[in-house]
């Protein structure tokens, strides 16, 4: 700078001299500037050069080049975090009650098999994704079964049918029903002759209605319904026995005696989560009320029911007659009498004494799948046993009948309306079919080759049309297909099992181009009309009094304003009293002799059962892959169904399992894999409906194989005159967490309700002093103060029926991702729950435990000191948690869980990894599912139960804003929700009158592995058996 | 050092056979490394063959890293598999170099040093082979760090003292910073030589940096010694405390056949034998192929099948004492541990094991076989497979089949374990037949120093003069 100064007197003229020839603005920094002296430029160029020299210097080509290439390599960087493009599109008018982030719930219902259940679903901003079961509805009373949770899956099932479709192409609504339309109208003339509706089993007044209205102006219009899982069975029985069409309803709170013939009241029945909910509250044993209920359980497959059951007949399905008319001669049936073996002779004579011992309070359960006769005999002895009005009754049947033509009050059985159908399109009769859900081509008997018929129809131009969820087999040989509305898309109505009107209301606008059953008909009828304006009509007129109105609840108040009672049947989702009244029923005279005789075959003659499946049902569960992963509930078989077998039958024909066997019936050819299940009867074989389907979704098809090739419309349910063979394949069946004995660990504890009462813990002392906790080097944790929780659960065997239905809610609740048989099959599913299943006793007819295994959140968990990085770690209230942002994924926790209920993404299943799964979240579509308030873990982390810290939370808010502790009952885990017996029990043990509390001061409370001093949270109460002391097969 | 000139009592008798001075020696070993046109074909083969199946390695990783680790069979309950197998495997055969360069120095164990610095460089190999598992066998390897204690100025966080695994974390990696600065510190006399003797401009070069200006001056030597001991104080500890830590990875857990307080004893001595076993495996080629039959002798060998038959029987006491205390707790999960390993699905396997680590080492007791070069070799091999098989039984038998008899499971391997696993031994042997080209692999200056003893000892017995 002095440099500079010495220099100002120097260039003074300079300045004068360029700033003469200047105008305008122009700024200038100091004078040296000004005059751009050789001193200014070298000062610029020493002080700031790099400024400098840009000015200075022309560019070469390597600084060109070097400097684009920086740029272009910057401008690459500021790229890498490019965000897509968002629209934000505030709420204008807010919803009413939406509060971002707090999920509403509201009541809806789930019709399956022409039977509702009434169900909670949980939406979050918008979109549901939870489940759960309606405490008011009759059905449910709180509890879901495993369809009912992972039905919600099905709604964002990426695989549904999607837009309405013609001849494979993509078409419209408005074009099918231009379509519909001038093709119903050509049919006008003849009164709609050629016209028919194929429906599944309706128990929907609404569609009733709706349907008679169609009927009304297409007079001679047919209408057919048909569901491979039906009810003809009970309703042949009924018409054999009392001459009247009227389904039995059991009261299962009153029965102390209850003999299952084949009935799987616990797993399949309509009603089963309700039946199973009364049935378990009488073997609810406490030390103040050791009571229980005894169940026989005759069985000619192995279901959950007979897993139950104290004592357990396993027969041939053709000898259940020959058992159930034995059952009826001892308990003094005129008339009925079967040959038996002197051993089931002494079982029936044992059971016949304790059923009439207690008469009025037992009840005999026949199974749906069994023959009329069955039912018809069924129905003496329930008369017999004073069961009518208290443990069982009989109502009108609650789905719609249809009468036989030309024999008006005669009832037509849906197997025999589809056989009828199947003639009709035959002889040429049916020149429009219009096909309401069903998916005869793949589930109708094998024998009236639907499939070809229809194909035939189609291809001689008819108008065929479907409404179905996905483009099935079905849809596939049909002209028209129309997208079905998920019941949570649209709105309807239905009966539960005991005929209580039930509101099925939608929590979300289509999300495909899909309609409902009753849109469908009123375009028929050619009124289209929107889904709400049909259902709330229709509950206007008959929540209205007035004379005649059959569809009206027999305890109607004419006060009550109309739209008063719909707003709370909506918000109950049931109109309160309308279930069916029980009707008095009483033996036709000389019902018994008009019964055929019974049938002898020789005992090791094959045969078969056609069961309906846990997982699949009739099928149409088949594209859902929580369901697919479910462990069924004996077997623990997933991705699969398989020919069950007894372990002598397997010797018989030295199977193994995996065994891929031929079986035959008559000319019908099933190639299946065999599976030995412990307690099947001998030569028979379960075959699992629902799988092996051709098309109808990713997931769906391929798995399994399809039962239904072997299936006629002779005996729909069995199969007698069967050959097997084995072809020498194998196939890898598999099963989770299946090996099925306890080596002799006090795991689950077994006992009779003698044993019991003797010693409740059931075990020894020395085995009872090491559940008692021992000395810890460290200090134990503390829970105390207001606001101190200590959570923990208890779980009751003895309730527990092995259905999985806490499974499933556990997958729905904590997003839990599917793997896919493959990673299953290398023990990596990911079910936070499991169920054990073990067997005891004999190999031939074992009794069955079921234990469910949660985390156990373990006081000194065994888990988080060996996790390096703390990511498992004991939270102030005891939970054990896994923080998975911490994880690193050493799996040390997973090997020292003695209970190894950790469960670790070995792939990002979560986003469908690493053999593209369905029901990953990665599917844009299955992103609406995920619980927003649980996270949806990556690669390489543990995870396991959390007992639903998110419920915990949501209660430990609600509580604070209301400056109050959280109350016993508030905070329900997902598994204890869904269980329908409710036997689990969750809550705050600091808490001494809370209900888990009183669980575990029960004498009988035990820790699994208490030996090991891991403390847990998790207890059990043991598993009873009320055997007959007079049986003594055990 | 005084020496007793009974050549029978004199511990480095047969330790330098054939006639032997310093030049000869310097010459020999240092010529290996200097003439780099010198090497046998076989070396071209075993480098060949390292560097394929290194490239095994390679895809494995980059496969496991892109996919996740459910390439491997593992699975719950198996969370553990190949990984933590090969690690501890690895991990104990870099035992035997800490031994014999340590513990053998403290001892004064003459016979170590045409032995130690290849041992050494095994052990360093070996180490990395083992430190790539524990790494790779995270769900999440990218955030291996959290294992560290960077404390809560970096991560906010301290990892779990309570943890083996962060034990391992220490003991692992003070294990690989103390070899190779022992190893390093070792080698400086003789890259001092080589950069004396090297012809080129940059072997020269290389070898003078690597030597930090060594000059050999007493003062060097003073210090060097006392340097060298220290270092072989510190690892002595190591070769005990490493593979007790390691052992801890299992005996702190409560799994049946994991809780056991006998592993870190029996861990170690295992690691010792396997790794004397595999410096059998890799010295008995070399020392043929590169013509070293003078200074690897039929002696070391001798010595080194007695170590192995020594800490073998340790192995196998353990075993039996193993065995004895899951009948004589009468536990009944540790009961059926035991049960399951005799019979279970991996009892072939198991009894294998018994065969290969306690069976066949016992023809060890016969000098014959000691000193038949098959027969020593065929034994090495089968114990480095037998101890492989040990840590294979010790993971999966006990994890497969543990509480709960409804969480039981199977561990098979699947393509990627065993490419993760050749990988590294093709790793292995890649670095060691770098190591033999460009490292001299027996200690010159400590040759010499043999040469030195053994001309004063042959001097003391013809003349009776000491020096």
């Amino acid at each position: 700078m002095n440099n500079l100064n010495n220099n100002q007197n120097s260039t003074a003229d300079a300045i004068r001299q360029k700033l003469s020839g200047k105008t305008g603005r122009k700024y200038w920094r100091s004078l040296e500037e000004l005059a751009d002296t050789e001193e200014f430029r070298s000062f610029l160029e020493d002080e700031f050069p790099q400024q400098a020299r840009p000015l200075a210097l022309p560019i070469d080509r390597r600084q060109f080049l070097t400097l684009m290439g920086s740029a272009l390599a910057l401008a690459g960087l500021s790229g890498c975090r490019y965000l897509p493009q968002q629209k934000i599109v505030p709420y204008v008018k807010a919803p009413e009650d939406l509060i971002p982030g707090q999920p509403l719930t509201y009541a809806t219902a789930m019709t399956l098999g022409g039977y509702s259940t009434g169900l909670l679903a949980t939406s979050n901003m918008g979109r549901p994704i939870k489940i759960e079961g309606n405490d008011l509805h009759p059905a449910s009373l709180g509890g879901t079964d495993v369809l009912a949770q992972c039905s919600i899956l099905h709604l964002y099932d990426p695989d549904r049918a999607q837009t309405v479709t013609y001849q494979g192409e993509v078409s419209g609504w408005e074009v099918f029903l231009d379509a519909l339309r001038i093709e119903l109208t050509s049919h006008k003339s003849t009164g709609g002759a050629g016209i028919c509706l194929l429906t599944e089993s309706v128990s929907s007044p609404t569609l009733h209605s709706q349907i008679m209205a169609f009927l009304r102006t297409y007079p001679k219009a047919v209408w057919r319904q048909y569901e491979p899982v039906n009810r003809d069975n009970e309703q042949a029985g009924a018409i054999l026995s009392f001459d009247m069409d009227v389904h039995p309803v059991y009261n299962f709170d009153h029965a102390e005696r209850v003999v299952s013939l084949d009935g799987d009241f616990l797993g399949t029945m309509p009603g089963h989560v309700r039946y199973s909910r009364d049935f378990m509250d009488g073997r609810r044993v406490r030390k103040d009320h050791a009571v229980m209920n005894r169940l026989y359980a005759v069985e000619c497959s192995a279901t959950i029911t007979g897993a139950v059951a104290d004592h357990r007949l396993k027969t041939l399905p053709s000898r259940m007659e020959i058992i159930t008319r034995a059952l009826a001669s001892y308990v003094g049936v005129p008339g009925i009498s079967g040959t038996v073996t002197p051993a089931e002779a002494a079982w029936l004579k044992a059971l016949a004494v304790d059923l009439l011992e207690n008469k009025g309070h037992s009840v005999v359960v026949p199974g749906d799948q069994q023959p009329a006769v069955v039912h018809a005999i069924s129905n003496a002895i329930n008369l017999a046993i004073g069961a009518q009005g208290n443990t069982v009754s009989y109502i009108k049947p609650v789905h719609s009948i249809m009468e036989r033509l030309g024999t008006a009050g005669q009832s037509m059985g849906q197997l025999e309306s589809l056989s009828s159908l199947a003639n009709d399109m035959d002889s040429g009769k049916v020149k429009t079919l219009i096909i309401l859900g069903a998916n005869p081509v793949y589930t109708a008997p094998a024998d009236l080759d639907f499939a070809l018929r229809l194909a035939k129809m189609t291809q001689a131009g008819k108008f065929t049309a479907c409404l179905s969820a996905y483009s099935d087999e079905t849809a596939a040989l049909c002209r028209w297909n129309i997208p079905r509305a998920h019941y949570l898309e649209g709105w309807s109505d239905g009966r539960a099992y005991d005929g209580t009107l039930t509101l099925s209301q939608p929590l979300i606008q289509p999300l495909f181009e899909s309609r409902t059953d009753h849109e469908m008909l009123a375009a028929m009828v050619g009124l289209p009309q929107a889904g709400y304006d049909i259902v709330h009509d229709a509950w206007l007129k008959y929540l209205t009094p007035k004379s005649g109105n059959t569809l009206q609840p027999s305890t109607i108040d004419p006060a009550a304003d109309p739209e008063k009672r719909w707003q709370k049947a909506l918000h109950d989702g049931l109109l309160e009293h309308s279930a069916f009244p029980p009707k008095t029923v009483s033996l036709k005279s000389g019902w018994e002799s008009i019964l055929p005789p019974p049938l002898y075959l020789p005992p090791d003659a094959l045969e078969i059962v056609f069961r309906p499946d846990a997982s699949a049902w009739d099928g149409r569960f088949a594209n859902n892959a929580w369901l697919m992963e479910l462990p069924r509930p004996l077997t623990k078989i997933v991705w699969d169904n398989a020919a069950l077998i007894s372990p002598a039958t397997a010797a018989r024909f030295t199977l193994a399992e995996g065994d891929m066997v031929e079986i035959s019936s008559g000319s019908r050819k099933l190639t299946v894999p065999a599976s030995l299940l412990p307690g099947h009867p001998d030569n028979s074989i379960t075959l699992h409906l629902g799988y092996g389907r051709t098309r109808g979704g990713k997931v769906a098809t391929g798995v399994g194989s399809n039962a239904y090739i072997l299936r006629d419309s002779v005996s729909p349910y069995q199969a007698v005159g069967v050959t097997l063979h084995k072809t020498g394949e194998k196939y890898q069946l598999v099963s989770v967490r299946a090996h099925s004995s306890r080596e002799g660990r006090d795991i689950v504890r077994t006992g009779t309700l003698a044993d019991y009462l003797r010693n409740p813990k059931l075990v020894d002392e020395r085995t009872a002093e090491e559940d008692k906790p021992t000395v810890s080097l460290y200090p134990p944790n503390k829970y105390e103060g207001f606001g101190a929780y200590a959570w923990g659960m208890s779980i009751d065997t003895n309730l527990c029926i092995g259905c999985n239905a806490c499974v499933a809610a556990c997958q729905a609740e904590n997003n839990i991702p599917v793997v896919g048989k493959d990673q299953v099959s290398r023990g990596r599913e990911m079910h936070w729950l499991r169920v054990d299943r073990y067997y005891q006793g004999e190999i031939n007819n074992p009794d069955t435990v079921f234990s469910p295994v949660p985390c156990m959140h373990c006081e000194n968990a065994p888990c988080e000191p060996v996790c390096p990085v703390a990511a498992t770690v004991h939270s102030h209230e005891g939970l054990n948690q896994q923080v998975y942002n911490r994880c690193v994924g050493t799996r040390y926790c997973s090997n020292n869980c003695p209970y190894k209920v950790r469960h670790f993404n070995f792939y990002k299943y979560s986003a469908g990894q690493p053999n593209n799964a369905p029901g990953n979240y990665d599917i844009p579509i299955l992103k609406l599912l995920a619980n927003p308030d649980v996270t949806i873990r990556g690669r390489g982390v543990m995870e396991k139960c959390t007992y639903c810290v998110q419920r915990i939370n949501h209660a430990r808010q609600t509580a604070k804003t209301e400056d109050r502790e959280i109350r016993d009952g508030e905070v329900v885990t997902a598994c204890q929700q869904a269980c329908p017996p409710k036997a689990i029990n969750f809550g705050n043990i600091n808490d001494p009158h809370s209900q888990v509390a009183e669980w575990k001061k029960e004498e009988a409370d035990y820790s699994i592995l208490g030996e090991l001093n891991t403390r847990p949270r998790t207890t059990y109460l043991p598993r009873l058996r009320n055997p007959n002391p007079d049986i003594k097969d055990g | 050092m005084a020496i007793k000139p009974d050549n029978l009592l004199d511990p480095s008798a047969g330790m330098l056979t054939g006639e032997h001075t310093y030049e000869t020696v310097t010459h020999q070993i240092g010529s290996i490394v200097l003439n780099q046109k010198s090497h046998p074909r076989q070396w071209f083969m075993m480098a060949l063959i390292g560097f394929a199946l290194l490239n095994v390695l390679i895809v494995a990783v980059l496969w496991l890293l892109f996919k996740g680790v459910g390439i491997w069979g593992i699975n719950i309950p198996v969370g553990w598999g190949f990984a933590i197998i090969n690690f501890v495997w690895w991990i104990g055969i870099g035992h035997a170099g800490t031994l014999i360069s340590a513990i053998l120095l403290l001892m004064r164990q003459q016979w170590r040093t045409s032995i130690n610095r290849f041992a050494e460089a095994m052990t360093i190999f070996a180490v990395m082979c083992a430190g790539i598992f524990p790494l790779l066998h995270l769900g999440r390897p990218w955030v291996f760090y959290w294992l560290m204690p960077l404390g809560p100025n970096i991560l906010g966080l301290w990892p779990q003292f309570k943890s083996p695994l962060v034990w391992d974390v220490f003991a692992v990696s003070t294990y690989f910073t103390v070899s190779a600065l022992f190893w390093y510190v070792g080698l400086i006399p003789d890259f001092a030589s080589l950069r004396d003797r090297a012809k080129g401009k940059i072997p020269r070069i290389i070898n003078g940096m690597l030597a930090l200006g060594w000059r050999g001056s007493t003062r060097h030597w003073q210090r060097y010694e006392t340097a060298y001991l220290i270092l072989a104080g510190l690892s002595t500890p190591l070769v005990i405390s490493v593979h007790s830590i390691v052992s801890f990875d299992f005996a702190v857990s409560l799994i049946p056949g994991w809780h056991t307080t006998i592993f870190p004893p029996y861990f170690v001595a295992g690691a010792i034998y396997a790794g004397f076993a595999m410096v059998l495996t890799l010295m008995i080629p070399i020392r043929s192929w590169y013509n070293l039959k003078d200074m690897i002798t039929m002696k070391h060998l001798d010595w080194m099948a007695k170590f192995m038959l020594t800490t073998g029987l340790i192995v196998f006491y353990g075993y039996l004492t193993e065995t004895f205390f899951s009948w004589y707790d009468a536990d009944k999960y540790e009961g059926f541990m035991m049960h399951n390993r005799m019979f279970g699905p991996y009892a072939p396997l198991y009894w294998t094991l018994l065969l290969c680590n306690g069976l066949i080492p016992q023809f060890l007791w016969s000098p014959k076989v000691r000193r038949s070069i098959p027969a020593l070799f065929a034994i090495a091999m089968v114990v480095n497979v037998g101890m492989w098989l040990e840590r294979f039984i010790i993971v999966v038998t006990s994890l497969h089949r543990d509480f709960v008899p409804s969480s039981w499971g199977m561990y098979v391997p699947t393509m990627w374990d065993w490419g993760t696993y050749i990988g590294t031994i093709g790793f292995f042997l890649f670095m060691m037949f770098m190591f033999i080209r460009f490292v001299p692999m027996i200690s010159i200056f400590e040759m010499r120093e043999l040469v030195h003893r053994k001309n004063s000892n042959e001097n003391s017995e013809s003349t009776g003069d000491v020096r």
